[in-house]
This record gives C-alpha cells, structure tokens and sequence, in this order.
C-alpha cells in the first residue's frame, strides 16, 4: 500500500505536532503581544514575529501536505547544509554591508541621517556584528557542523523535523533580533544585545541543536568521534550556558520589550564578559576550528598533522579559555586577583592556540605545491596565520600594562577585525567554497580565477584595516595619556578624533574591499549552482531533486 | 555561601579540573592510542557519498 517513496518522509508524526505546537503558541503570544504591547516599537515588532510564526505555519502545512520531512537513512541530509551555504552567504554580504557603512559613518558623521533613528551609528552597530558573527558566523557553523558530523559519523543527521526548525528558527531569531535593534529594542550587553523574547526563542532552537548533533553522535557508525565534532560540541555546549546565564533577566511586562539583568554592578559586567569573551573562545574560535580540522585535511587530501596534538589543542583550549574573560576589566572595580587570573590565563591560551596552529599548518607538509595551484587552499591557509596572529597580539593586549595603553582605543577594533575577517572570515569562505562543489555534484567552482581574485581584494582589505586601526590605536592611547608640564591632559577628546579621521578613512576602504571580495564570491558560487561549470561532471552520483521542507 | 563556593572552588575544583587534564593528556599521549589515532585521522578522507546502513537494506526490499 505504500510507496517506498513514503516510507523515507516522516509524515506527521511526533516531533512534527510539537513544532506546530510551537509555531501556533508562538504566533499567538505575537497576536496578543500587538494589541497589549506597552511600548510602541513592540507593537511593531510583534507584527514582525507574527509574520514570521505564520511563515512557519505555511511552510509546515506544505511540509506535511507533501507526506513531511525526508528521512531517508540511506543518504545524507545534504539539502540543509545546501540550505546553510545560502543562508551564510546572504547574511556575509548583509552583515559587511552594514559595516561598511558604519565605518563610513565614522568617517563622515553626517552619514548618521538625524530624521531617520535607525540610520545612527548606535543602531547599526549591533546589527552589523550580530549579523558578521551570529548571521554569518553561526550559520557557517551551522552548516558545516551538520555535515561534518553526517560524514565523519557515516549516518543520517538526527531528528527528522528537528534539524529544519533549527535552521529556520535560527534565520527568525536573526529577523527578530535584527529588526529590533533598528528600532531602538536592546539590553545593551555587549554581543547579547536581543531582548529577552528573543533570548528565550534562541534558547530553544539552541537546545534543540544540541539534541540534533548529540543524536546524530549516539547513532554513529563510526567507532571513533573525530575531533572535529569535539570542537563543534564544545562550542554548542558552552554558547547554551554563556547564553542562558547572561541573558538571565525579568521582562518587565509578558509583552513589552523591556526587561532588567539579575545581576548589578561588577558582577553584571563580569558575567558580560565571561559572556563576550567566550562567545570568542567557543563561538568564533573552538567552532571554527572544527572547519579547520575537517575541512583542511579533506581539501588537501592529508590526514591531520598530529592527532594527538589536536587532542591536546582542544582540551587546553577548553579548560583555559573559560577563564580569560576579566581581562576586560582591567582598572575596573573588579578585584585586582580576578583581573590578574584573566590575565594569566589569556597568556596561557598562547600555547593551545598556537598549538592548533601548528597542527593547521603543518596538515600541508608534502602538499605545499597546493598553495600556489588551489586558491581555496590558500584561504584556508592564510586564515590559519591569522589565527596564529590574532591569538599572538589578544594575550599581549591582555597584560594590564599593555592593556592601559590599548583599551578602549581602536587597537581593539583592529584586533578584532585580525580574528574576524582574517580568521574566520576567511575559513568560512574556504569551508563554503570547498562545499559548494560537493554539495552541488559539480567539478569545481565556476571561476578559480574569481577565488584568486576575492583572495587577493579580501587579503588587501584585510591589511589596510589592521595596519589603520593599529596607527589609529595606538595614537589615540598615547594621545590620551599626554601630559603637558603643567600636569594638564595634552590633548582635547575630539583632537583624537580629528588626528584619526584619515585612519578611519582607510579602514572604510579596507572593509569595501573586503565586502568586494565577498560579493565576488557570492557570483561565483550562484553561477557555479547554475551549471556553468565547464568541466561539470554531472555522472558524479546525482542527488535527488526534492525541495526542502 | 560565597566562602562555601570560593573555597571548594580553591580546593576540590581545582584538584578535579587537573586530574581531568592530566587524564585528557595521558589519554593523548598514551603509546597504545597511537594506532587508534591514525584511522581517526583517516576519518575524514576515507568518506563515502552514503551512509553506512546495517540490515536497513533489507527492510526497504520488501515493500
């Protein structure tokens, strides 16, 4: 009576009725949410959740009416990573976009339209990094963590229905957060800027992501975990508890935007930067250094340089990392104990990550002719020496006598861009572009000429960022520490302002190359999905058209 | 209950967070591991397009 056909969808079974449930409580708490909403920019963005919930709706009433989500055991759910290069690429351009501008309007204040709020830099300034890390960042790691644990565990992601919700549910708590943030819906924590709705939604589809990858381990067939999992393990395990602790918080009213932090004072911004500076160490270094172990090996067709190295490197990683976080709080009122034990164990990371890097770079011993032949190896290589870089200059930023020079100045920024664009900017675009050959069955990449060309406007882009922000840094700490003779502060606030503005310029420029780079890269990618790759090789086992639920 | 937490904190926490990573570290280094180690780095490049399936095969042929 049924069709094998049948049999590989899940129907309406369990999971299914509970994400509708879901989806319908939701949408409900979004209707009342407009009519009782206390303040204005609630009531808009209610209507905004509402829209999303209801979209939900549609897709799961198509979903079912088309006999539910594939769950064929005999292939890997490649359609959602499709579904998460797409996403990563989308949120990359609008996330350095919006960069762009705000380095801009840095630039050239009168960017900042007065008539329209949401154009100020105060506003713009969380969307572009929760776009940069969260949008693109997380769906990258997304994507590649469901599938490097398909294939290093040789079996079907988990969950049926689950691994969709977390995709989608991901893309509408960027919506969510995004939207709010341009008109004016923030809790001001650094990197945790969404309100606590928002907070509670990403707690769900966070835990259900963690479900998903602990499911699809506990079906392995393979007998070993490879370390790459362990990294995106680490890294899904520690955002659910940063997450959960920092945004613990009283919402003013159940549907008003508003809520207030439980904690106060020195331990409010401990726990904030606990927080901010693990979402570096596990969210944009231990997740990434998954794609590092998986993906460099595979490209270069090598076994890992030393898998017991990669043991260690995560393992250290994971116990000293943790504790890093008070180096952002040097001279502050936190005791000066705390501040020396963030300090210690930032330079303590010096090791592991250098470590890693090792192991990263030495993956190519016998296969360096593929730096100059494959771009894409190139990439993945060049964002292994930043992380070296970067993971250098944080530690020495974090000692107390370097870090009364650097703080607060534009040093930082530039340090973070060293990470961000050049670490993991750059081994997100080489993971993309090693998957959407294989993901699409296709020979390669429509252009390699366009790879060598987005690595080059990228890397250049790169390179005027950091060198301006590392002038621009530096000048504003000394400027701020000059005394005259007479004991009086040399310089005025806005002197170094004045004195940065080339700076400032230069580093505008160096984001729109790096957004170039970017774009190039997204014509690629859409001309080589389109099939017009020349040496296509279209008998490379065929995927089964079917359309994502 | 501060001091409570801050001296196991001192104490115990710290004998458990390194008896932990002295047993990740014996477990790395462990002679024995070393052959366990290069098929798990072989794990990567020795992927198929498919899945592995027991007995699963079966099941689908008698529909």
């Amino acid at each position: 009576m049924q069709s094998p056909q049948t049999l590989t969808r899940s129907g309406l079974d369990f999971s299914t009725v509970i994400v509708l449930l879901i989806t319908v409580l939701g949408a409900l708490w979004a209707l009342f949410a407009a009519a009782f909403a206390p303040d204005a920019a609630m009531k808009g963005q209610s209507w905004l959740i509402l829209g999303g919930f209801l979209t939900g709706l549609l897709l799961l009433v198509g979903s079912v009416t088309s006999g539910g989500v594939e769950t064929d055991e005999r292939e890997y759910n490649e359609n959602l990573v499709k579904a998460g290069v797409i996403a990563s690429l989308f949120w990359a351009a609008a996330g350095l976009l919006v960069g762009v501008i705000i380095a801009f309007q840095l630039a050239f204040p009168i960017l900042n339209i007065e008539d329209w709020g949401f154009t100020s830099f105060g506003r713009l300034r969380p969307l572009h990094t929760s776009a940069v890390i969260f949008a693109f960042g997380g769906n990258v790691l997304i994507a590649t963590s469901f599938y490097v644990v398909q294939r290093t565990c040789r079996t079907r992601i988990a969950g049926g229905i689950w691994p969709w919700f977390v995709f989608w549910g991901y893309q509408f708590f960027i919506v969510m957060a995004a939207s709010g943030y341009l008109v004016g819906i923030t809790q001001s924590r650094e990197y945790a800027e969404p309100e606590w709705y928002a907070d509670i939604w990403l707690t769900l589809v966070w835990v259900a992501y963690l479900l998903v990858f602990l499911g699809t381990l506990w079906k392995r067939k393979e007998p070993h975990i490879y370390v790459a999992n362990w990294f995106y393990l680490a890294f899904i395990v520690t955002i659910a508890m940063l997450h959960i602790i920092n945004n613990l918080a009283v919402p003013v009213s159940f549907f008003g935007s508003h809520s207030y932090s439980l904690f106060s004072g020195v331990q409010d911004a401990l726990t904030q930067w606990w927080y901010g500076h693990n979402a570096v160490g596990f969210f944009l270094t231990a997740g990434f250094l998954g794609i590092m172990y998986y993906f460099i090996p595979k490209r270069v067709n090598r076994p890992v340089y030393s898998y017991r190295l990669s043991i260690i490197h995560f393992w250290s990683l994971i116990f000293i990392y943790i504790w890093a976080g008070p180096h952002h709080l040097h001279y502050t009122a936190l005791p000066e104990w705390a501040q020396t034990l963030g300090m210690a164990f930032s330079i303590m990371l010096w090791m592991p990550s250098w470590g890693g890097m090792i192991n990263g770079l030495m993956t190519l011993s016998g296969a360096w002719d593929k730096l100059r032949t494959d771009p894409v190896v190139r990439m993945l290589v060049i964002s292994v020496a930043f992380y070296g870089m970067s993971t250098f200059e944080g530690p020495v930023m974090s000692i107390r006598a370097v870090n009364a020079l650097s703080h607060y100045t534009d040093w930082t920024v530039g340090h973070v861009h060293s990470g961000a664009l050049g670490w993991v900017g750059f081994v997100s675009f080489g993971a993309l572009y090693c998957l959407v050959p294989w993901l699409w069955k296709k020979a390669g990449m429509y252009s390699k000429a366009l790879v060598d060309w987005h690595f080059w406007i990228a890397t250049f882009g790169i390179l005027l960022y950091i060198t301006s922000m590392w002038v621009a840094g530096i000048m504003q700490g000394l400027m701020w520490r000059a005394y005259n003779s007479l004991g009086f502060l040399e310089y005025s606030f806005v002197e170094t302002v004045e004195a940065m503005h080339i700076s400032y310029i230069i580093r505008a420029v160096g984001g729109l190359l790096y957004l170039a780079g970017a774009l190039i890269m997204i014509y690629n990618v859409y001309r080589t999905i389109r099939s017009d790759v020349t040496e296509a090789d279209e008998s490379v086992s065929p995927q089964p058209a079917q359309i994502p639920a | 209950m501060y001091s409570l937490l801050a001296s196991f904190a001192q104490t115990w926490g710290m004998l458990l967070f390194v008896a932990l990573f002295t047993g990740a570290l014996t477990y790395a280094l462990w002679p024995r591991n070393q052959q366990r180690f290069d098929e798990a780095a072989r794990l990567p490049l020795n992927d198929s397009d498919e899945p592995i399936i027991e007995s699963a095969s079966e099941d689908q042929a008698h529909v």
